[in-house]
């Protein structure tokens, strides 16, 4: 059976791990390449490195970070982060990573989906959304740039435009629930999930076991991800994951 | 040394440093005595069917790869490197493939989340060398939209999505995996211990 996915995300700005709530305060913790060691170990389904580098220059300690981490992590690995265009594309592949995911720059040129998934196949082009409900109906739009701009894209339109160019998964993060630790934004995960066919991976508000329990069975998420309840030890994969097995949630243990 | 088939697509780093990890030289080639001197193959591959045999058949490959298994020597198909050993594949047309297995490459069931992507059990199916250090039940990753009808007598292990497709097929020397062993965090690594023990 196919397992639901635990996936800890890093964000990592000129090659150390940092982490911050509702896109800000942002303060240091670790080192990629050891944490991505320590993840696997644990247990986790893949692993995320979203670059923060806010420099051209310092771009490049990226790919030295994903070069060491595929030399001593053998599972999947993403990388995003002000990916732009296929050469970048074709760089982060070249150093180790799995797929390459991609947010501001796919709703600028759409046509990068697309490019990118002709050119290294829709498994590996993942696209990365930013959201936030708009008003008390139903309605999310998308938000650019780090969550600071509105684009008033539809968020689940713009979700399937991107499957439909070439997109093999979405990863949803809402910018409501990000950094709340009060779980994640369940209407929407489901929604996704049950209008888009490729896997949806849930992003933003773990705080507890429970919240992973809620998007992967209520929500539909094909997996689900988090940063600083891992980054700070307050949940431990293996315990997670050994939790959703007790409550008959498919895990890889 | 083992030769990792070099023919444009796929990241194959990531099996070469799966190999070095676990002690067994490799090399990244395309060149057909580079082939012949090798004491394995591994024929990798990511993307679309019909682009990986154009460019086998570009390079002047397919004929190595046949020369080699008809000599006993060890190949380990991944992935669409899999898929590319049977007969036939109908992914966006018809295409031949190798016809070194019997078998062809079909989409999944409609109404299925494709691509099939993230872990999922093997469920054995005969015993094998290759299968030697792990157990039924083991996990490992997968990342494809299209599955091959196999002989049953070459199905090593199954998987279920939708229905069972087979996810590891061996023929005597010829070995297919439908997943990713370089992928496949512990399980995958005693896969490919276990392929790097049949070539010693």
């Amino acid at each position: 059976m196919l397992a639901k996915r635990v996936i800890p995300c890093l964000d990592v700005r000129e090659g150390i791990v940092v982490k911050g709530k509702k896109f800000k305060d942002i303060k240091n913790v670790d080192d990629p390449v050891k944490l991505a060691k320590y993840y696997n170990e644990q247990g986790a389904d893949e692993l995320v490195f979203y670059d923060i580098t806010a420099s051209h220059e310092k771009r490049k300690i990226m790919l030295d970070v994903v070069e060491r981490t595929a030399e001593e992590v053998f599972i999947p690995l993403t990388v995003g982060g002000g990916i732009k265009s296929i050469d970048d594309f074709t760089q982060i592949l070249r150093a180790g990573a799995d797929k390459v995911s991609i947010n501001s720059a796919a709703v600028k040129n759409p046509q990068l989906i697309k490019d990118a998934a002709l050119k290294f196949g829709s498994q590996c082009v993942v696209l990365s959304i930013d959201a936030k409900k708009v008003d008390k109906k139903d309605k999310w739009e998308v938000f650019v740039n780090g969550g600071r701009i509105n684009t008033g894209l539809d968020a689940i339109k713009w979700a399937k435009s991107g499957v439909e160019l070439g997109a093999g998964e979405i990863v949803i993060n809402s910018i409501d629930t990000d950094g709340i630790k009060n779980g994640y934004d369940i209407e929407l995960v489901k929604r996704l999930s049950l209008e888009v066919d490729v896997p949806i991976i849930a992003s933003g508000g773990a705080g507890k076991k429970e919240d992973f329990y809620q998007v992967l069975s209520e929500g539909k998420a094909s997996g689900a991800l988090a940063a600083s309840v891992f980054h700070f030890k307050e949940i431990f994969i293996d315990d997670l994951k050994e939790y959703l097995k007790s409550k008959d949630i498919p895990v890889r243990r | 040394m083992i030769a990792i088939i070099d023919y444009g697509v796929g990241n194959l780093k990531s099996v070469y440093k799966a190999l070095l990890k676990l002690g067994y030289n490799s090399k990244i080639t395309d060149n057909p005595n580079e082939i012949d001197d090798a004491k394995g193959i591994i024929l990798p591959g990511v993307g679309a069917f019909r682009d990986a045999i154009y460019s086998l058949r570009n390079k002047g490959l397919i004929s190595t790869i046949k020369r080699n298994v008809n000599n006993d020597k060890p190949l380990l198909g991944i992935c669409l490197g899999m898929q590319l050993l049977f007969e036939k594949s109908f992914e966006d047309g018809e295409y031949e493939g190798l016809g070194i297995l019997k078998g062809e490459v079909v989409k999944f069931k409609k109404g299925m989340v494709v691509p099939h992507m993230g872990w999922n059990t093997l469920e054995i199916n005969k015993d094998s060398k290759i299968i030697n250090y792990i157990n039924d039940k083991d996990y490992v990753y997968f990342v494809h939209s299209y599955y091959v009808k196999a002989q049953e007598d070459d199905v090593v292990c199954w998987t279920q999505y939708g229905n069972e497709f087979p996810s590891i097929v061996q023929k005597d020397n010829v070995i297919g995996m439908q997943f990713h062993p370089e992928k496949s965090g512990n399980t995958g690594l005693a896969l490919l211990k276990a392929f790097g023990e049949m070539i010693q």
